[in-house]
């Protein structure tokens, strides 16, 4: 009874969605997004815990000195699992730093490129070489090589 | 019928954090759900069919049951913390890693209002959390204190640094496109966009950016650490890479996490490319409803649900059809081909966007 009186109010309307009305005035609308982004945190951490507390209650627990041994195919590790490893790929990441601070500039040129029009391409093309100079130069200079 | 076309939906009156809860439950459904369905569509029975065997078959008509006996198995599993492991780190591990998955869901719109959040840096927010999660796998790489998990971090490491500038500069095309961050402005943008003229099915970006989506499915695929980019968890040298030391259901968290991320690249990849939650406009024509009308929330999910499942088929069909990339050739690959392509890509989507 109550739905159908409802459905008589609401004007049928195919047309565009109407944008949502939330009553909840103190909170800003850019604000409540984070909110809710730090509930989905919130959420991926209490699932987790969730899961492995249920676990908790079914699996046995009885290490051994064995069972508790790091695994390396089979036989005793040897030394400390913490062994130094050579990062071959440190310059990699320098050029990585330096790409992706790129990218955070053309992101909002991107954005507004049609407000921009031709200035803001030549200027972001100028940007664009520079950068692929750069990375040609450290191509040249074998740096993009595996040592 | 009329009604349900009409109507307003009933959770528009709910207030904040009704809504808020209502949204929270559905990001579970829509993260875990996907997430199990590739699970026994792809890795179990595809993978199964593309081998010549026919995968598991006693657990529930065709196997269906199995992955609720796979989490049956790994609940019983003793959780063993490695004597020499960093107890702290090596727990906490999981948590950065699923956490990252959610956080990349929260951007993903399924239908004109039905949206976790609307953020106007919607894309920007996707790319920066994506890659959160290499955190948690180096977490999990350094407190197992093994030297396989140690090899296995690092590896994922350097290649996730590779590969987060191809994903990042692929999408920079589509952003030009539409001139918006907002993803869902983007699924506007793809709908109402006409391919010179004509736009019977509006422009799905897949067209017009076909470089910059084979840029990006192949560095998702990196980023998930799938075959061929698959040296961080090499199975067959590194044993599983930095989830070695991990067992019961720690190893699950970083399982599903897996899997739910590649569904959720999915989502991403189908929101850019292929006009996301919306339908051909020649569809809704026919209809005789707006492309954004209120049904489209219902419908919307199914739609994602299909074009994800359409991708996430690419990204299976690559991972059991190649075989593994050398670490200086993935390396190698990533910075003398993709970053240089994704570059030129930027530069003519520009030139094209100013001068026509």
């Amino acid at each position: 009874m109550g739905v159908q009186q409802n459905v008589a109010q609401i004007p049928v309307d195919l047309g565009s969605a109407q944008p949502r009305a939330v009553a909840f005035a103190p909170v800003s609308d850019f604000l409540r997004e984070y909110i809710v982004v730090g509930l989905f945190g919130a959420l991926a951490f209490g699932l987790v815990a969730a899961f492995i507390g249920l676990a908790s209650i079914f699996r046995p627990d009885r290490p051994t000195a064995d069972k508790v041994e790091n695994y390396e195919s089979g036989v005793d590790p040897v030394g400390s699992g913490w062994s130094q490893s050579q990062i071959r790929y440190y310059i990699f990441a320098l050029l990585f730093v330096m790409f992706d601070v790129e990218a955070v500039f053309i992101f909002p040129w991107a954005a507004r490129l049609e407000d921009l029009g031709v200035f803001g391409l030549v200027e972001m093309v100028i940007f664009i070489f520079i950068l692929a100079l750069g990375l040609a130069y450290a191509w040249r200079k074998g740096v993009l090589r595996w040592v | 019928m009329t009604a349900l076309f009409a109507t307003d939906f009933f959770w528009e009156t709910w207030p904040w954090w009704a809504d808020t809860i209502f949204r929270l439950i559905f990001a579970i459904v829509a993260v875990l759900l996907p997430a199990g369905a590739t699970v026994y569509l792809y890795l179990f029975k595809m993978v199964s069919f593309m081998q010549s065997r026919l995968g598991p078959m006693e657990a529930g008509p065709y196997g269906s049951m199995q992955l609720l006996a796979e989490v049956g198995k790994n609940l019983q599993k003793e959780d063993i913390f490695p004597a020499r492991a960093d107890r702290t780190v090596f727990a906490m591990a999981p948590y950065v890693v699923l956490l990252s998955t959610f956080l990349l869901a929260v951007v993903i719109p399924f239908g004109p209002e039905a949206t976790f959040i609307d953020l106007d840096t919607g894309v920007y927010f996707a790319l920066a959390v994506s890659s959160v999660s290499v955190i948690g796998i180096l977490m999990a790489g350094w407190a197992s204190a093994s030297k396989y998990s140690l090899l296995g971090g690092l590896r994922a490491a350097g290649q996730l640094i590779a590969y987060e500038l191809p994903l990042i500069l692929a999408v920079v095309g589509v952003v030009i496109q539409a001139g918006t961050l907002n993803l869902q402005d983007i699924v506007t943008a793809q709908n109402q966009q006409e391919i010179f003229g004509w736009g019977a099915i509006g422009n799905p970006f897949i067209l017009t950016q076909m470089l910059g989506f084979i840029i990006f499915l192949i560095a998702v695929q990196a980023e998930l650490t799938q075959v061929p980019f698959d040296m961080p968890i090499a199975e067959s040298e590194l044993v599983s890479g930095y989830m070695t030391e991990y067992s019961g259901f720690r190893f699950l968290m970083f399982f599903i996490a897996e899997f739910a991320t590649a569904n959720i690249f999915a989502f991403l990849g189908a929101t850019l490319f292929l006009g996301g939650w919306s339908v051909p406009p020649f569809l809704t024509d026919l209809l005789g409803i707006a492309w954004d009308s209120p049904i489209m929330n219902l419908v919307g999910p199914f739609v994602m649900l299909t074009k994800m499942l359409l991708l996430t088929f690419i990204f299976y069909w690559v991972r059991f059809t190649y075989p593994r990339f050398r670490e200086d050739q993935l390396q190698k690959f990533a910075w003398k081909v993709l970053i240089p392509l994704s570059l030129m890509n930027i530069a003519i989507t520009a030139v094209f966007k100013v001068v026509f």
